[in-house]
């Protein structure tokens, strides 16, 4: 990619088609965290992007070889801190199926519930971010005060309102009571006709989707070759979803859509999200209603964790995408290899060859559109 | 069971035996040497020879495979360095795993960004993290790490104390 300052013709006469390069960030408010945009631009238009990661780039695979499973667990979440359950899941997942550990169905149930109301939590931050980037500002103190029940209830059994460390390798460490499913059950009822007055309010409004409609177009075939996934995939009409796909945990036993909308553009991924709030919510009520009586932890969990040798693989639906771990054990206390495959990474590559040939203002509607959190991008 | 990954893996078999063959093979097709096919669950698992990751991302990408992830494990006791290919199908639970292993002291493959064009970060990344080298990779310069970083912190000799 060049981008160099180039000036085709010095001669005043001949109409010179200038380029400049223009710096988005790294500390810029649309890019959510510090993620720098190398653009070359040909007035308003743009000719080329190159992203710059790495800015808070911390090392967690480093991190996952020189301490001891346990003493791992409560960095999963710091990585994309909108996703901490899934990310949990996804530690604790793997290491379970290393130990060949089978958890208990109402931790099981109670992962299910926690992470659901998570993924409504990371998109309703996302809901308001992204109209902020838009010119929208009401939405997000609406967003913010639906989301600000869902971190109380995550306190009452977690302690932390955003880096959850709740799982533990076979269950929970800590039981629900009946005031978190009491509250989970109201939060679900409170969230369904506020999810209607977000549709009237912002879905119909014209200018958003004057902004919205037809841009940044990502088409399958792309998110394919550089293996986006989440709602930028679904929204780009492929209906993959490891849920329903790999389902891991017990999302084999609830009754929820894979939304996905064929139009690839901007819109299509608002929608996707907006949809899954709602599935999350019919996740959640299903499984409050079955949530099984029994033990939290499974009876069978070694003080000292030491897998087998081996290589094992496992991935989860997060809020951005398909998050998935590579551990290799060599038998030892300490994981031998701790491979994180994080989606805002995958999502963020494509970038450079979506935003082409887009209007500065349509390619940070793009850009916001991909809901990126870039610790996650930067692990 | 899953007729999926049952075809591919008769297509990396297939695929194992053309050099020499009489059929008329691409030439990339030709260099894909298969050392070991297997089907675990629902994931293939495949080494080859590290001039055959091209062929093997080729033939991943024929059977609408997405690009996952590319890593490395470094293993010190055998002098060996190995380079891991993740690819998720969108459409089914299926999943391939591409594996080869280079020589430590001068690790190498070619890069498979021209099937992938998604893998160019990857190895962008794995080449910070082990120093592998992947030919033909239009700008292997760090992307995680700082801009003038000469070290590689995932091989297991790295000491840094800071």
């Amino acid at each position: 990619m060049q981008l160099e300052h180039t000036v085709e013709s010095d001669n005043p006469t001949q109409s010179p088609r200038e380029t400049f390069v223009l710096n988005v960030g790294p500390q810029h408010p649309s890019t959510h965290g510090v993620l720098r945009l190398k653009l070359v631009m040909d007035g308003e238009y743009i000719l080329a992007v190159e992203p710059v990661i790495g800015y808070v780039h911390r090392m967690h695979e480093k991190m996952g070889e020189n301490r001891t499973y346990v003493q791992f667990l409560p960095n999963p979440s710091r990585i994309d801190y909108l996703s901490a359950m899934h990310y949990m899941h996804a530690y604790v997942g793997v290491v379970e199926r290393a130990l060949g550990i089978n958890v208990p169905p109402r931790a099981e149930y109670i992962r299910v519930i926690t992470s659901e109301l998570n993924r409504i939590a990371s998109h309703l931050v996302w809901l308001g971010a992204f109209l902020l980037d838009l010119g929208a500002f009401t939405p997000l103190l609406y967003a913010f005060d639906d989301r600000e029940r869902i971190l109380d209830l995550l306190e009452s059994v977690s302690g932390a309102r955003l880096t959850y460390c709740y799982y533990r390798f076979g269950g929970l460490c800590n039981d629900v009571d009946a005031a978190f499913v009491e509250g989970a059950r109201a939060f679900v009822k409170h969230m369904w006709p506020r999810l209607k007055m977000y549709h009237g309010l912002v879905t119909e409004n014209i200018i958003l989707r004057k902004r919205l409609e037809g841009i940044g177009v990502i088409s399958a075939e792309l998110c394919r070759k550089y293996g986006a996934t989440g709602p930028v995939l679904r929204g780009s009409g492929v209906a993959c979803d490891v849920r329903k796909l790999e389902p891991y945990s017990v999302y084999n036993e609830f009754e929820f859509d894979v939304p996905h909308f064929g139009d690839g553009d901007c819109m299509a991924r608002y929608k996707v999200r907006m949809e899954e709030i709602a599935q999350s919510l019919r996740i959640i009520e299903q499984a409050i209603a079955k949530l099984p009586i029994g033990p939290i932890m499974a009876e069978k969990v070694p003080r000292v964790v030491k897998p087998p040798p081996g290589d094992y693989y496992f991935a989860v639906e997060a809020a951005r995408g398909r998050f998935a771990i590579r551990l290799v054990s060599d038998g030892s206390e300490i994981p031998y290899r701790l491979k994180l495959r994080t989606p805002s990474f995958s999502n963020l590559a494509l970038f450079g060859e979506a935003a082409r040939g887009l209007l500065l203002q349509d390619a940070l509607a793009l850009l916001g559109s991909l809901d990126l959190v870039i610790p996650d991008v930067d692990r | 069971m899953n007729t999926l990954l049952d075809e591919l893996k008769s297509a990396f078999a297939n695929a194992a035996v053309a050099p020499g063959g009489g059929e008329s093979v691409k030439p990339e097709a030709s260099a894909l040497r298969v050392l070991n096919v297997q089907i675990k669950g629902h994931q293939l698992d495949v080494t080859v020879t590290a001039g055959a990751v091209v062929a093997a991302a080729e033939l991943a990408d024929r059977f609408g495979f997405a690009m996952d992830t590319i890593t490395g494990v470094d293993w010190i006791g055998s002098g060996e360095m190995e380079i891991v290919y993740d690819f998720f199908h969108t459409q089914h639970g299926s999943h391939l795993v591409v594996r080869t292993r280079v020589p430590r002291d001068n690790p190498a493959v070619p890069s498979i960004h021209r099937v992938f064009p998604g893998a160019n970060w990857h190895e962008r990344e794995t080449h910070d993290f082990f120093g592998i080298k992947f030919i033909g990779h239009p700008n292997l310069t760090p992307l995680l790490l700082p801009e003038d970083a000469d070290y590689h912190p995932l091989r297991k000799d790295f000491t840094n104390a800071a």
